[in-house]
């Protein structure tokens, strides 16, 4: 059977690379396996931790669980079931309901969330002493520093555009693009290093565990 | 002969080759391949030369097809597999802060440790989780594991196959439900670490197996996150590290570092900076920076040639691309 799965991983990875030669019947196959059983994947994943792990044992726990039944969850099921209605298009405007009362909750949610981790506190984190609090930082540190705080005055100044980009505001939004540009460039070595970390996971399963000429 | 006979031809000899590899493999007809440091460097300049040859070519105006890059890009990363030559890594700060939080921790203390990735990232994530467990386990510092992603707590199982495996953890003859549990997947997302900020057992009744919480000895007398001694989360994306630092760092106080593929690094430096993160372990560089701080030799360390083999051709086409583009857009100048 190990035997089998290795040829099979082997396969389905080599008919995916098989697309940078040219689109192929073998990339193709291997696309809508891997669509497939994504699909199936999920389908089950969803049934079994949502509709029974969440709703249908939290409804109606078992004797020896311990658990008081959670009738609340009837709610979100009749919430669910009403996003459903969508798909009947003269009563589909019920599908609206549950719709806003996620956008709501998420939206409530996240505002506090964000606010407070992505905002407040990234504020925080910019506001520093350049020299430190004793004014006893290395060099290298008091450039960190400058860096950031340039870096996040400028990079707001580009994104102003109540007014005209020209003289020493042009200047600074100017040196905030390149701020931006630099924060890019740093993206796509990262993303490329991404990448780059998938195909050498699937070289070391066709060269190790495929055809054992790794150790 | 047409091309699609050429192909089907091509195809064939590729799989005979491979069953008679396999059937090698099998059979242990040969052993590992290896290249001895000179034909390594050999090789280096073949490369170097080869890449040369495809800048005076586009300095000439005689552009490459696409797949003349794939070719490249594939020998940059199968080569240095069979390279014995050993690549220099550095650690940087950010791991090392990993590192000092970890050194910090008491025997028995206990750490959280979140799966929040699938196969798919298991390149970048799995040597991570390997080398942070083995840590854990080898110095007496117990581990709790779930995961807000299906697959997390089977690459959880994986990992602690591998550090299991390993001579200093074997030592400490950690037990199941004592010094180690997997606690498996939860749906929900957020609302997950949301509810685990009050109550643990609220979200996860049972572990893994099926075992009741209450029956497990490392986890039974955990509430909420205050009883968490160190964080560390493995993020591929969401829900991940993003969620965690939003609702068990600033709301509840948790302790945590992370360890993010490539793709997500870059957006967590901002909450390092701001001290939300304790430490964060970026890609396969990040994964192989900490195998070396811990001293424990993996896959992050084995991989890193690769990459940067990868990395250096990747900069030499984007040089090569620029003069193909300066050079087209000089000539364009000049027909004007």
């Amino acid at each position: 059977m190990e035997h089998v799965a290795l040829w099979v991983g082997a396969f389905l990875t080599l008919g995916i690379i098989s697309f940078l030669y040219k689109d192929n019947p073998w990339y193709k196959l291997s696309e809508a396996i891997f669509v497939g059983i994504s699909a199936g994947y999920w389908f089950v994943v969803l049934f079994w931790d949502n509709i029974y792990g969440k709703f249908w044992v939290g409804v109606f726990p078992s004797d020896d669980s311990g658990n008081a039944p959670d009738y609340w969850l009837i709610v979100g099921a009749v919430f669910g079931i009403l996003m459903l209605l969508r798909l009947i298009s003269k009563i589909g405007w019920i599908s609206r309901w549950p719709l806003a009362f996620i956008v709501g909750c998420t939206s409530g949610l996240y505002l506090i969330n964000y606010f407070s981790s992505n905002m407040m506190r990234q504020v925080q984190g910019t506001i520093i002493p350049l020299l430190g609090t004793s004014f006893d930082l290395p060099v290298y540190d008091i450039i960190g520093n400058l860096v950031i705080v340039v870096g996040t005055f400028t990079g707001l100044i580009y994104f102003f555009f109540s007014k005209e980009h020209k003289g020493a505001f042009g200047g600074a939004a100017k040196i905030g693009i390149w701020v931006i540009m630099v924060t890019f460039g740093a993206s796509f070595g990262y993303t490329v290093m991404s990448r780059m970390s998938l195909l050498i996971g699937r070289i070391d399963f066709l060269f190790g565990e495929w055809l054992g000429l790794i150790k | 002969m047409s091309i699609r006979t050429k192909e089907i031809l091509i195809a064939g000899i590729i799989l005979i080759i491979s069953v008679i590899v396999y059937l090698g493999k099998v059979y242990d007809w040969f052993g590992s391949a290896q290249f001895s440091p000179t034909l390594s460097v050999i090789v280096i300049v073949i490369i170097f030369l080869a890449l040369l040859y495809i800048l005076i070519r586009t300095i000439q105006g005689k552009l490459i097809d696409r797949r003349t890059v794939f070719v490249f890009v594939g020998f940059a990363v199968v080569l240095p597999f069979f390279m014995s030559i050993t690549q220099n890594i550095r650690i940087s700060p950010e791991v090392q802060q990993v590192y000092n939080a970890m050194s910090t921790l008491q025997p028995g203390s206990k750490v959280l440790i979140s799966f929040d990735y699938d196969p798919p990232s298991a390149p970048e994530l799995q040597p991570m989780a390997e080398s942070f467990i083995t840590y854990c386990l080898s110095h007496d510092i117990s581990v709790i594991i779930i995961g807000l992603w299906p697959q997390g707590p089977q690459q959880a199982n994986l990992a602690l196959e591998i550090a299991l495996e390993n001579e200093a953890v074997k030592a400490k003859n950690p037990q199941y439900g004592i010094n180690y549990v997997n606690l498996g997947f939860q749906t929900g997302n957020e609302f997950v670490i949301q509810r685990m900020g009050t109550d643990f057992r609220s979200m996860f009744q049972t572990d893994y197996s099926g075992r009741h919480y209450d029956d497990i000895p490392l986890v039974k007398n955990i509430k909420n996150f205050s009883n968490i001694d160190y964080s560390f989360n493995l993020s591929a994306g969401y829900p991940g590290t993003q969620e965690w630092v939003q609702v068990a760092v600033d709301r509840y106080g948790l302790w945590m570092g992370a360890g993010n593929t490539a793709v997500q690094a870059p957006m967590m430096y901002t909450y390092l900076n701001a001290g939300q993160l304790e430490g964060l372990l970026g890609g396969m560089n990040g994964a192989a920076e900490f195998e070396k701080v811990c001293g424990i030799t993996g896959k992050g360390t084995k991989y890193m040639l690769s990459q940067s083999f990868a990395h250096v051709v990747v900069i030499a086409f984007i040089l090569i691309g620029n003069v193909a583009f300066f050079i087209g857009g000089r000539k364009k100048k000049l027909d004007v």
